[in-house]
């Protein structure tokens, strides 16, 4: 789960960080408020979507004066910005952080992610401030340092000192810097984050340290024991369908073609993805209905798959393990049932493929129960290039 | 033969009371799991399927010898059990669970170091040994007695295949599910290291994914360490865009790594060949083991 930067800074502020001082706003007239307590000589306002790159798309903008800001902040406010991050379809933006601004000297980058082949959370800084990690790791990966922590006894002084030696903090700055990435540990700790990133870490003109940028991303499997993160959630910034079905109990991810399809499992969702486009096929989504799949959790399926008129066609590819084909074909046979005004129709093609356990009865019921625009594939290839070839047709 | 567990191999089944683990405990003594006991804390003297149920692991491993477990408790309570098993030194345990927080993971890892335990998982199928024992929830019908061992990161891409495998005649020596999460407990060099010591497996069937190098880095180790077994391989998510979670927790592209392509260009580099959708992986392996000169053999079923 992702959070806005200025909520990001909240947290981080309550475990110690040094953050600029700032208040979200949602309308210009908050902006211009917010601008006049801070009553600092700079004020920068700053678009809140989740997604970086916003400085280069116009999304974050230095404020001189209360003239500034209200202007600034007309701009930005309802505007669509398109990022390297957002896709082509950009995001639009509802809220702005006004923060004060701050006399930089030098900008610095300063992570903890986890490691996933030595199973801890690592530190990762780099002088390379400002700047793209994964582009500094590509052209110049000797300019970024890691401390491995183990997770017995955390991130030690003589790893935060170490790390910030290496990236050459000014020595008045040593005390402050060490001190930060402690507090930045027990947030990435203290909140189950899968990401705790500060891209700028800045030194001040007066050699203050200063987290300018905060992101924190979190693991989703523990939000279970954080309800304050949860209470944090934007739905704005979600994709509509991907919410829907999270809703559901369903795992969907929008792709944005026409070329639909359900399966059961991940590893083979993904791999069902990979066959329509091998096959030609623009894929719509990633959808894992998962092995216990009742009627209406298959109907919610096909509804969210066919809402704005997204699928063009459908391919359902399952094979059973666990689960049965026999119920999933009933599944089919309720859901039709459910989505269509005579309960035997479904608005586009649906080419279904079964393997698997109970596979003969899951192919019995589907013939003896004629949906208008069901097909029965016979092979998993075979079914992939024929919906293709459907979609293609109806769009001629 | 085959790998981690065989038909004599003692296990318990830890959180044996609920629901899904009580129709497993069932299907596992089905294809002939020697399941000896049962834990669940405050249901000790119960019994599952005429599976005595025991309070810790502790006491049960004391009564029963066991010296495996597999793991169904819920994800809030998942990792604390398998530090239950590891310290009672049970030489494997296998996690089903999914949606364990990671850096609960971190800690496991962490009090795993410098004990004996094989933590498999977690998020995973299970283990299975073609017609001795099943660890898990993978579907026993499926598999054939052979020589061609599979590691696989997702449950239903590992029955897919094998299913491929049993129809095309070659059968196998164990299926292991390491599992969709990012920390998990084996990792694919572990399971590659598993298979080249055992005389039984002629080749290896590798399923991969999106996320992390563990690909790249089992391609690498393939072409120092067992340049005598064939490898095929299959890899999903080649359409997944960067930063989006593909279902299983580690399965994301993210800070430039992770990409199918880069899986797939690492594994042909060392000879290893990649089937191009998941509908070619029997034939893709079928035609590794021609190459090799043992397909004959490998023709088991």
């Amino acid at each position: 789960m992702n959070i806005h930067e200025y909520q990001s800074k909240a947290i981080l502020k309550s475990y110690g960080v040094n953050v600029p001082n700032g208040m979200p706003a949602f309308s210009v007239e908050e902006a211009v408020e917010n601008a006049k307590q801070l009553s600092t000589p700079v004020v920068v306002v700053k678009a809140q979507i989740h997604a970086g790159g916003r400085g280069k798309a116009g999304g974050v903008k230095i404020a001189k004066n209360l003239e500034e800001v209200k202007q600034y902040a007309g701009e930005i406010l309802g505007k669509t910005l398109v990022t390297k991050q957002t896709g082509p379809e950009g995001k639009k933006v509802n809220r702005l952080l006004i923060e004060e601004g701050s006399n930089i000297k030098k900008e610095y980058y300063l992570s903890f992610v986890i490691d996933r082949q030595t199973a801890r959370v690592v530190m990762m800084g780099s002088e390379e401030g400002g700047m793209e990690i994964e582009k500094v790791a590509a052209e110049m990966p000797d300019k970024i340092f890691k401390e491995y922590i183990d997770p017995a006894v955390g991130l030690m002084p003589f790893q935060a000192s170490r790390m910030a030696y290496a990236m050459h903090f000014p020595q008045p700055a040593i005390r402050k810097v060490t001190k930060l990435m402690g507090c930045l540990y027990q947030a990435f700790v203290g909140k189950d984050c899968s990401l705790a990133e500060i891209n700028p870490l800045v030194v001040t003109a007066d050699d203050d340290v200063v987290a300018l940028d905060a992101k924190l991303n979190f693991d989703d499997s523990a939000l279970f024991r954080h309800p304050d993160v949860e209470a944090l959630r934007d739905e704005s910034e979600e994709d509509a369908k991907e919410r829907r079905a999270a809703e559901a109990g369903l795992n969907y991810v929008n792709l944005g073609g026409d070329v639909a399809c359900m399966v059961n499992g991940a590893g083979l969702a993904m791999a069902t993805v990979d066959i329509i486009k091998y096959y030609g096929g623009e894929p719509a989504n990633f959808l894992d209905v998962g092995g216990d799949s009742t009627p209406e959790k298959i109907a919610e399926a096909f509804n969210i798959m066919l809402e704005g008129g997204q699928a063009k066609g459908i391919f359902v590819n399952i094979f059973g393990g666990i689960n049965k084909c026999d119920l999933v074909a009933e599944g089919i046979v309720e859901a039709a049932k459910i989505i269509s005004p005579d309960g035997k129709s479904l608005p586009v093609p649906v080419v279904v493929r079964l393997e698997g356990t109970n596979v003969e009865r899951g192919r019995e019921i589907l013939k003896n129960t004629p949906i208008k625009n069901v097909i029965m594939a016979p092979t998993m290839e075979g079914g992939a290039e024929e919906i293709v070839r459907l979609v293609k047709e109806a769009e001629a | 033969m085959g790998v981690l567990v065989n038909k004599d191999t003692k296990v318990i089944v830890q959180g044996i009371t609920g629901k899904a683990a009580a129709f497993h405990t069932k299907q596992m003594l089905d294809y002939g799991t020697k399941i000896v006991a049962g834990v669940t804390p405050g249901k000790a003297g119960q019994q599952v399927e005429g599976v005595p149920v025991f309070n810790t692991v502790k006491e049960a491993v004391a009564v029963t010898g066991a010296t495996a477990s597999v793991i169904y408790v819920p994800a809030r309570f998942a990792a604390d059990s398998i530090m239950e098993a590891v310290d009672a030194g049970l030489d494997l345990a296998v996690c089903i669970t999914e949606h364990i927080p990671v850096q609960d993971m971190v800690k496991v890892r962490r009090y795993m170091e410098g004990k004996k335990t094989r933590l498999i998982g977690p998020n995973c199928p299970g283990i299975l040994t073609a017609d001795e024992a099943k660890l898990g929830i993978i579907p026993g019908y499926i598999y054939k007695k052979g020589h061609v061992g599979v590691i696989s990161r997702s449950g239903t891409l590992t029955y897919e295949a094998s299913f491929q495998l049993t129809a095309a005649g070659i059968g196998q020596t164990t299926a292991i599910g390491i599992g969709g999460d990012p920390v998990k407990g084996t990792d694919f060099i572990d399971a590659l290291k598993l298979f080249k010591d055992d005389p039984d497996t002629k080749a290896v069937l590798m399923i991969g994914e999106i996320g992390g190098t563990a690909e790249e880095d089992a391609a690498k180790w393939i072409q120092e360490n067992m340049p005598d077994k064939p490898v095929a391989a299959f890899i999903s998510g080649r359409q997944a865009p960067p930063g989006k979670r593909m279902g299983h927790a580690g399965a994301i592209i993210s800070g430039g790594k992770g990409t199918a392509a880069d899986k797939i260009k690492a594994l042909n580099a060392v000879g290893i060949e990649v089937a191009d959708t998941v509908a070619h992986i029997g034939e893709t392996v079928v035609a590794t083991l021609k190459k090799a000169g043992i397909y004959e053999e490998c023709h088991t079923c």
